[in-house]
């Protein structure tokens, strides 16, 4: 096999190379399948000006109180634009680190509901540059912006979200960059890496040699997959915490 | 006076309102009050419980300890899985969403509209929002429940004429439950169905920013057994 193996042997060397000005998306759900350890490392690479992709800014309740999401790059001035489906606390008791910096003009924030941009990172990684869908319509998301008759109904254009950059975290990958999700850990994960450049995996358990993963058992072929990195198990890996062991 | 709201509590609104749900139904449950829903006591009726994230057919909450750490609903809650149940991506699960296969999803709001628009995903004055899935499910789903508090903290009404924050969609919502008691919108307004114990149609009337059609009797909001 003479192509460049996928197997790094630390985040920052899997997150060297993003340059300044670059799209990024983070998978994961409510810290599920949430890529804490490369958040972290893209963290510490510094990266500028960047447009991050993500659910929502913060993490959940299981993730460790001292746990990098991606407030802690927020706050490192390297955000130029979010895109995600909360931006902003939903509830009145809550707060967000993005809020401050939106509210300062120094961040631009972009709503977009969720479906939406679950559909617009798979229109990128099937080769479509734009589709139509019915969220959003009438609201003032949709103000300005074309929408279309289809069948009596009205559907609103979006376009394709194509990355430089996905992030995400696996359960299983081997050395091939097949990769296998357990649960709900799925979600943004498979998607992102449709829609990106370069896929680079946080996986958890060891890398398994190519062909141990029965090919009907894979959910993210390895043409989607280009870093993998091995987490560590704790203190050097980022791991959510269980609920019974979070302080109230 | 208790902190507690006049009337229903939170689960008999949710109950009254699952009482709904038909044998089979796909059902979304939506953030806050709306995962009340699923307490109820469905007996015979199988319902298939969806969230967002991809889960198809998620039961009770997992015990404390028993936590499978790979598995929440939308709500971030570590929930187990019935007999059955499917995992699909974010793409899937929005997919079956927008193509119509969501019988009910239950949410909650800040708003309803006596002609179906409701507002749930962004407060008066803030930047931004939390949509989340809503907008999607608002949109597509085969009918659109709502759970919700009479009136806001301040005493103002949440049932309007027209909502005066941002829509979430239009003309979408076919019930709706509140501590006062359920009331469907149909094409000639909104309409109060049943009363909650204790309370007056007037005091509905008068906490209500729209007109409501009122049959001569009302009858008590059904509860649960």
């Amino acid at each position: 096999m003479s192509a460049r193996s996928k197997v790094y042997s630390s985040f920052d060397d899997a997150v060297r190379d993003i340059p300044d000005g670059a799209t990024l998306a983070f998978g994961g759900f409510a810290v599920v399948g949430m890529p804490i350890n490369l958040y972290q490392a893209v963290a510490k690479q510094g990266a500028k000006r960047l447009t991050c992709v993500s659910n929502s800014t913060r993490g959940g309740a299981t993730l460790p109180a001292d746990a990098p999401d991606m407030g802690q790059m927020i706050k490192n001035g390297q955000v130029e634009k979010v895109i995600c489906a909360f931006t902003a606390p939903t509830r009145a008791s809550q707060r967000l680190i993005l809020s401050e910096y939106v509210e300062k003009g120094l961040i631009e924030a972009e709503l977009v509901p969720q479906g939406t941009l679950a559909e617009r990172m798979r229109a990128a990684g099937a080769g479509i540059p734009a589709f139509y869908t019915p969220a959003a319509v009438g609201t003032e998301l949709a103000e300005g912006r074309e929408t279309r008759v289809f069948n009596r109904r009205e559907y609103l254009l979006e376009h394709a979200l194509p990355l430089d950059y996905a992030f995400i975290r696996a359960y299983q990958a081997d050395a091939a960059g097949n990769l296998r999700f357990r649960r709900s850990q799925r979600n943004f994960n498979p998607i992102m890496a449709m829609a990106a450049r370069v896929t680079v995996v946080e996986v958890e358990e060891d890398i398994l040699p190519v062909g141990a993963i029965d090919p009907d058992d894979v959910h993210t072929p390895g043409i989607f997959v280009h870093r993998i990195v091995k987490i560590p198990p704790p203190p050097d890996g980022w791991w959510p915490q269980r609920p019974g062991s979070i302080k109230q | 006076m208790s902190e507690r709201a006049k009337g229903l509590s939170r689960q008999q609104m949710c109950d009254r309102l699952a009482m709904e749900f038909g044998d089979g139904w796909i059902v979304n449950l939506g953030i806050g009050i709306p995962t009340l829903c699923s307490n109820f006591d469905f007996s015979d009726k199988q319902i298939i419980f969806h969230s967002e994230n991809g889960v198809i057919g998620y039961g009770p909450l997992a015990p404390a300890g028993e936590e499978d750490m790979h598995l929440v609903n939308a709500g971030g809650q570590h929930v187990t899985l019935e007999p059955g149940a499917a995992i699909v991506h974010h793409a899937d699960s929005f997919a079956l969403i927008r193509s119509g296969r969501i019988d009910v999803t239950v949410l909650g709001a800040y708003e309803v509209a006596e002609n179906g628009d409701f507002a749930n995903w962004k407060m008066a004055g803030q930047q931004g929002g939390g949509i989340g899935g809503a907008m999607d499910l608002a949109s597509c789903a085969k009918h659109v429940f709502v759970a919700m508090e009479h009136q806001t903290r301040d005493g103002k009404p949440r049932l309007v004429e027209r909502c005066a924050i941002p829509a979430t969609a239009r003309g979408v919502v076919n019930l709706v439950a509140t501590n006062f008691g359920l009331f469907e919108i149909t094409a000639q307004g909104m309409a109060l169905r049943e009363i909650a114990p204790g309370v007056k149609v007037e005091e509905v009337r008068a906490t209500t920013g729209c007109n409501l059609i009122i049959p001569r009797e009302v009858p008590p909001v059904r509860l649960a057994q």
